[in-house]
C-alpha cells in the first residue's frame, strides 16, 4: 500500500524557536480526595447504618411478598388482578431495591476508594510466540501428510461439504407442509356460496342491507372447512351498500354488484391487515395498519398510502330466496403482492 | 524425597487449621487450578463512568428476562388447538380460543403472581432493547469500537438483531389479535421477497397463514434458539471486555497504556451486583404498576377483527414507519412477475442500509483514518466531528421512522390530516438527517473552538481591571492543569497523505486511483477539524496576550511543569 502511514513515523523535528514540545504532557493522577467518612468516624458509622437499614428493608419486602402471596387471592376481575399484581410487585421491588441500594451504598461510602492503575499490553502476541504458533501448525500439517496427498484433502472437503444435505434436505422437504403454494391464488368462494355474517354465520338477505351500512362477511360453511382459520384469513369480505348513483363501476364489472351492494376482499393489498375503517361520506376504506385508503365507490382503488392495487372485488348476486351469494371466486389473488401472482 | 514430604506436610496443614471456605477453595483448586484465574482477575481494574452502566443495564435486564421467562414457560402452552374458555375472566367465558391464548389468560388470572411475571417479562424486554441501543450509542459516539474492539462491536450488533428477533417472537406467542396481526404483516413482507416469497411464507408457517405450526415453532425459537445464541454471544462479549480491559475517558493520569479505576473485588462485585438488583427492582416496579399488553382485552387471534391504533413494541416501530411512508406506486410488474418495491424497499433495503451502516462503520472509519494503533482512551464526541455528526444523522433517520410509525396517533392527537403528516415525514426522512449532520458538525466544531479559547485565554472571571493607560480589561483565570489536559489531550486526526500520481521519472504509478478514492473519503471524515492547542501556541498567546491573567508567576510555573 502506497499510503503513507502517519502513525509509524517518528515525531516532527522541533523547529520552534523556544524548545517547547509539540504536545502537552499528561499531568498524572490527581491526588485522592477523602470522603467525609474517611475523616470522620461518625460519618463512617452513619454510612454503615444506612447499609444495614437497606438490607433490612429488603428482608421486609420479601416477608411482605410472602404474606401478600398467601393472603391475597388473585381476583377474577380486572380490579382484583391489578390489586394482587401491584401488591406482590411492590413487595418484590422492595426486596430487590433494598439489596441493590445497600450494596452500592456499601461500595461507595465504605469500601476503599483509592483509584488504582493497571498497565495495558498490546493485544498481539510477541513475534516469538507467533513464530512458534506457525512452526507448530507446520509441524502438524507435515505430520498429517496433507500437503503431499492432494486426493485425500479433496475427499475430506467433499464429504464434509456433502453430509449436511442429510439434515437440510429433510428439513426443506417438510418445513413447508405440502408446499402447494398455488393455494395463495384461490379462496373458498365459489359460485352460489352464500355470504354470511362474521362471526355468527347467518346468511344475509339483500333487502336487509341498508344504504351506507357495512357488513363483515365470511363464506357459508366456514367452520366445516378443513382448516377454518386458513380459509378465513383469505376469504373475509366487506359488504357495503352505496347509493347506486354514487357507484362508478368499470364496464367489465357492471354485473358484479347487486342494487348498489358491493363486496370487496377485506385483506389489504399492502401487507395483509384486515381493512375495515369505513367513512360513509367519502366512501373511503382505511387500513388501520399503514393507512392505505381505498375508494369503495370507485372499484376500491387506492387513493392514498403504501398499497398499490385495489382491493379485489367479489362478484355477487342473490339466490332464489333473496340471499346474497357469490358468482364465483375472486378473479385475482387476494392480499399482499407476491412474485408469481399474475402467473 | 522432597515431593513426598511437601505433599505430606500440606496435607497435615489442610487438616488442622482451615475453615470450611478455605477448605472448599483448596478442594476446588486442587481439581481446577482456579487460583490462577482468581489471582489474575480478583483485583482487575475497571474504570468508572455513568455511561459504562448502560451495557450493565442490558445484561441485567437480560438476566431478568431469563428468570421471568423460565417462570412463564412452566405455564404457557404453545399450541393453537382450539379450546372453550371457562376460566374466571367473564368477558370471554364460553368463547373458543387457542390453547396458547387460554394459557396466557390462565397465567394472568389464575397463576398467583403470574401477571406480575408476564408484565416483568415484557417490561424487561423493552428495557433490554432500550439499553442495547443506548449502550451502542455510547460505544459509537466515544469511538470505543476502534481497534482492538471491532470484533466486539460486531458481536454487539448481532446481539441487537437477536434482541429484536427475541422480542418479536415473544410478542407473537400469546396468540391474541394484536400479535396475530403482527404475524400477518410479517407474512405479507415475506411474500414480497422476489422469486422465493411464497415458498418462504410456506416454510415459515408450515403451510398457509396462520396454520397451526407457527406458535410451537416460535416458542422453540423464543425460549431455546435465541436465548441460547444470546447467552453464548453475551458470554463472548464479556470475555472480550475482560481480555481487552475496559476503555476509559481521557483525563489526568489516564493514558492509552493504562487503566485507572477500582478493583473488581470488592468494589465492582458490590457495585455491579447491587446494580443488578436495582435494575431488576426497577423492572419489578414497572411490572407492578404499569399495565402492559393486557391480552384479555384483545381476544384470541382471528384474521378478521381490526385494531386501530395498535402499535408494535417500540424497537419495531421504525420498520412500521418505513412501511407507512413508502408510496404504493412503486410496486412494479416485470414481464409477468410482480416486484412489490413498496414493501421491498422499506422492509428490506432500508433496514439493510441503516443496520449495515451501523455494523460496518468501524471498518469504514479505520479505512478512512489509516490508523492501525490500538485505542483504549475514548474520544470526547465533539473531537470526532464526522463520526458524531454521522451518528446523529443516522439516529435522526431512525427517529423520523419511529414517528412515522405512530403517524395515526399523531394525527388523532393533533387533529392533523394523515396525508399531510405522511408527506411531511417523507420529506423529513431525507432532509432531517442532512440537517442533523450539518448542525451537529457546527456544534462539534464550535465546542472544539471553545475548548481552544479556554485553554489559550482561561476562564472569564467577570472582574474588570483598569490599566495605567486607562484601558479596561477583564481578568481571565488560567485553567488548572487537569482542566487543560482534558482539552488538549486529543491527537488530531488529519486526512491521509498519499504518494503523488507520478514518480520522479513521470511514470504514472499503479494504484493511484484507489489511493485517491481513499484520500477523498479521508478528507470527508477529517478535513474540517480544530486542532488542540500546543504548548507553543499557549506560550505565544501569553506573550502577546490581550488578557491579563491572575498570578502570572504561578501560571508560568504550571506551564513549565506541564511540558518538561
Ligand atoms: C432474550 C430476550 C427476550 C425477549 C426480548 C423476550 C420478549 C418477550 C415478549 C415481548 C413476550 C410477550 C409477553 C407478553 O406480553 O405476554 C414474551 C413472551 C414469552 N417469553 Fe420471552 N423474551 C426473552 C427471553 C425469554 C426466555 C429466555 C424465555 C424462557 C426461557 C422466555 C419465555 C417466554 C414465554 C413462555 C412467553 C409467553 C408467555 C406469555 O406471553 O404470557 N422469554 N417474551
Ligand atoms: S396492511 Fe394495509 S396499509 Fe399496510
Amino acid at each position: 500500500m502506497s499510503t503513507i502511514d502517519r502513525y509509524s513515523g517518528g515525531s516532527d523535528e522541533l523547529s520552534a524557536p523556544e524548545e517547547l514540545p509539540d504536545r502537552f504532557q499528561n499531568p498524572g493522577l490527581p491526588p485522592h480526595r477523602p470522603r467525609r467518612g474517611d475523616l470522620d468516624p461518625r460519618a463512617d458509622k452513619t454510612s454503615e447504618r444506612i447499609v444495614l437499614a437497606l438490607f433490612g428493608l429488603s428482608t421486609l419486602g420479601t416477608i411482605g411478598f410472602l404474606v401478600a402471596y398467601f393472603a391475597l387471592p388473585t381476583g377474577t376481575d380486572a380490579g382484583g388482578i391489578q390489586r394482587s399484581t401491584m401488591t406482590l410487585g411492590l413487595a418484590l421491588a422492595f426486596a430487590l431495591l433494598g439489596i441493590g441500594t445497600a450494596a452500592i451504598q456499601w461500595a461507595k461510602s465504605i469500601m476503599n476508594d483509592h483509584e488504582r492503575v493497571e498497565e495495558r499490553h498490546l493485544m498481539e502476541s510477541s513475534p516469538a510466540v507467533r513464530e512458534g504458533a506457525i512452526a507448530n501448525l507446520e509441524a502438524g500439517a507435515a505430520d498429517s501428510g496433507l500437503s503431499r496427498r492432494g486426493l485425500l484433502k479433496s475427499a475430506m472437503i467433499g464429504s464434509l461439504a456433502l453430509f449436511p444435505l442429510t439434515i437440510v434436505v429433510p428439513l426443506i422437504g417438510n418445513i413447508g407442509g405440502n408446499w402447494n403454494v398455488s393455494t395463495f391464488k384461490h379462496t373458498m368462494w365459489k359460485k352460489g356460496l352464500r355470504l354470511t355474517t362474521d362471526p355468527s354465520g347467518r346468511p344475509i338477505r339483500a333487502a336487509d342491507v341498508t344504504i351506507g351500512s357495512v357488513v363483515h362477511v365470511i363464506p357459508d360453511g366456514l367452520d366445516k372447512a378443513a382448516n377454518p382459520m386458513d380459509e378465513k384469513a383469505k376469504a373475509i369480505v366487506l359488504l357495503i351498500r352505496l347509493d347506486p348513483r354514487d357507484l362508478h363501476e368499470a364496464d367489465d364489472r357492471k354485473g358484479w354488484s347487486y342494487n348498489g351492494i358491493v363486496a370487496y376482499s377485506k385483506v389489504c393489498t399492502h401487507v395483509g391487515c384486515p381493512v375495515a375503517l369505513y367513512e360513509q361520506q367519502t366512501h373511503h376504506l382505511l387500513c388501520p395498519c399503514h393507512q392505505s385508503t381505498f375508494d369503495v365507490a370507485n372499484g376500491a382503488k387506492v387513493v392514498f398510502g403504501p398499497a398499490k392495487r385495489p382491493l379485489p372485488q367479489l362478484p355477487i348476486t342473490v339466490d332464489s330466496e333473496g340471499y346474497l351469494v357469490a358468482q364465483s371466486d375472486f378473479h385475482e389473488p387476494i392480499g399482499p403482492s407476491f412474485w408469481e401472482r399474475l402467473r | 524425597m522432597t515431593t513426598t514430604s511437601t505433599t505430606t506436610s500440606r496435607r497435615t496443614a489442610t487438616r488442622g487449621s482451615q475453615g470450611p471456605a478455605a477448605a472448599s477453595a483448596d478442594w476446588l483448586d486442587q481439581r481446577t487450578g482456579i487460583a490462577v484465574a482468581v489471582k489474575g482477575l480478583a483485583r482487575k481494574i475497571f474504570p468508572d463512568h455513568w455511561s459504562f452502566m448502560l451495557g450493565e443495564v442490558a445484561l441485567y435486564s437480560f438476566i431478568t428476562l431469563l428468570i421471568s421467562g423460565v417462570f412463564l414457560t412452566m405455564f404457557f402452552v404453545p399450541s393453537t388447538n382450539e379450546v372453550t374458555y371457562n376460566g374466571p375472566w367473564t368477558a370471554l367465558q364460553g368463547t373458543r380460543m387457542s390453547e396458547a391464548y387460554a394459557s396466557t389468560l390462565r397465567l394472568s388470572f389464575e397463576v398467583r403472581g403470574g401477571l406480575l411475571m408476564r408484565q416483568i417479562h415484557h417490561w424487561a424486554a423493552l428495557i433490554f432493547m432500550a439499553a442495547i441501543v443506548t449502550h451502542m450509542m455510547r460505544i459509537f459516539f466515544t469511538g470505543a469500537f476502534r481497534k482492538p474492539r471491532e470484533i466486539n462491536w460486531v458481536i454487539g450488533f448481532t446481539l441487537l438483531v437477536l434482541g429484536m428477533a427475541a422480542g418479536f417472537s415473544g410478542y407473537s406467542l400469546p396468540d391474541d389479535v394484536l400479535s396475530g396481526n403482527g404475524l400477518r404483516i410479517a407474512q405479507g413482507i415475506t411474500l414480497a421477497v422476489p422469486i422465493i416469497g411464497t415458498y418462504a411464507s410456506y416454510a415459515l408457517f408450515g403451510g398457509e397463514f396462520p396454520g397451526t405450526a407457527l406458535i410451537p415453532r416460535l416458542f422453540t425459537v423464543h425460549v431455546l434458539l435465541i436465548p441460547g445464541l444470546l447467552l453464548a454471544l453475551v458470554g463472548l462479549h464479556l470475555a472480550f471486555v475482560f481480555l481487552h480491559k475496559h476503555t476509559q475517558f481521557p483525563g489526568s493520569g489516564r493514558t492509552n497504556t493504562n487503566v485507572v479505576g477500582y478493583p473488581l473485588f470488592p468494589v465492582y462485585v458490590a457495585k455491579a451486583g447491587g446494580f443488578f438488583f436495582v435494575v431488576f427492582g426497577v423492572i419489578a416496579l414497572l411490572g407492578a404498576t404499569m399495565q402492559i399488553n393486557p391480552v384479555w382485552n384483545y381476544g384470541s387471534y382471528d384474521p378478521s377483527p381490526v385494531s386501530a391504533g395498535a402499535q408494535p413494541d417500540w424497537y419495531m416501530l421504525f420498520l412500521e414507519g418505513a412501511l407507512r411512508l413508502m408510496p404504493g406506486q412503486t410496486e412494479v410488474v416485470l414481464g409477468s412477475f410482480t416486484v412489490p418495491l413498496n414493501i421491498i424497499v422499506p422492509a428490506m433495503i432500508l433496514p439493510g442500509i441503516l443496520l449495515g451502516a451501523l455494523a460496518l462503520y468501524p471498518f469504514v472509519e479505520a479505512y478512512a483514518s489509516g490508523d492501525h494503533r490500538e485505542h483504549h482512551l475514548l474520544d470526547r464526541p465533539r473531537n470526532a466531528t464526522f463520526r458524531t455528526s454521522f451518528g446523529v444523522s443516522l439516529l435522526t433517520a431512525f427517529f423520523v421512522l419511529v414517528l412515522a410509525g405512530s403517524n395515526d396517533l399523531i394525527a388523532t392527537q393533533f387533529h392533523l390530516s394523515i396525508n399531510d403528516i405522511t408527506w411531511t415525514f417523507r420529506v423529513l426522512l431525507f432532509v432531517a438527517p442532512a440537517i442533523a449532520f450539518l448542525v451537529t458538525k457546527r456544534i462539534c466544531l464550535g465546542l472544539q473552538r471553545r475548548d481552544r479559547e479556554l485553554v489559550l485565554h482561561g476562564h472569564e472571571t467577570g472582574r474588570i481591571v483598569r490599566f495605567a493607560s486607562g484601558e479596561y480589561i477583564e481578568v481571565h483565570a488560567p485553567l488548572d492543569e487537569d482542566e487543560r489536559w482534558l482539552r488538549v489531550q486529543q491527537e488530531p486526526v488529519r486526512p491521509l497523505q498519499i504518494a503523488p500520481a507520478e514518480d520522479s521519472r513521470g511514470v504514472r504509478r499503479k494504484g493511484y486511483a484507489a489511493d485517491r478514492r481513499r484520500q477523498r473519503l479521508s478528507q470527508l471524515f477529517y478535513e474540517d477539524r480544530v486542532e488542540p492547542v500546543t504548548p507553543r501556541e499557549l506560550a505565544a498567546a501569553h506573550e502577546h496576550g490581550a488578557h491579563p491573567v491572575l498570578e502570572p508567576a504561578e501560571e508560568a510555573a504550571q506551564i513549565s511543569a506541564g511540558v518538561h
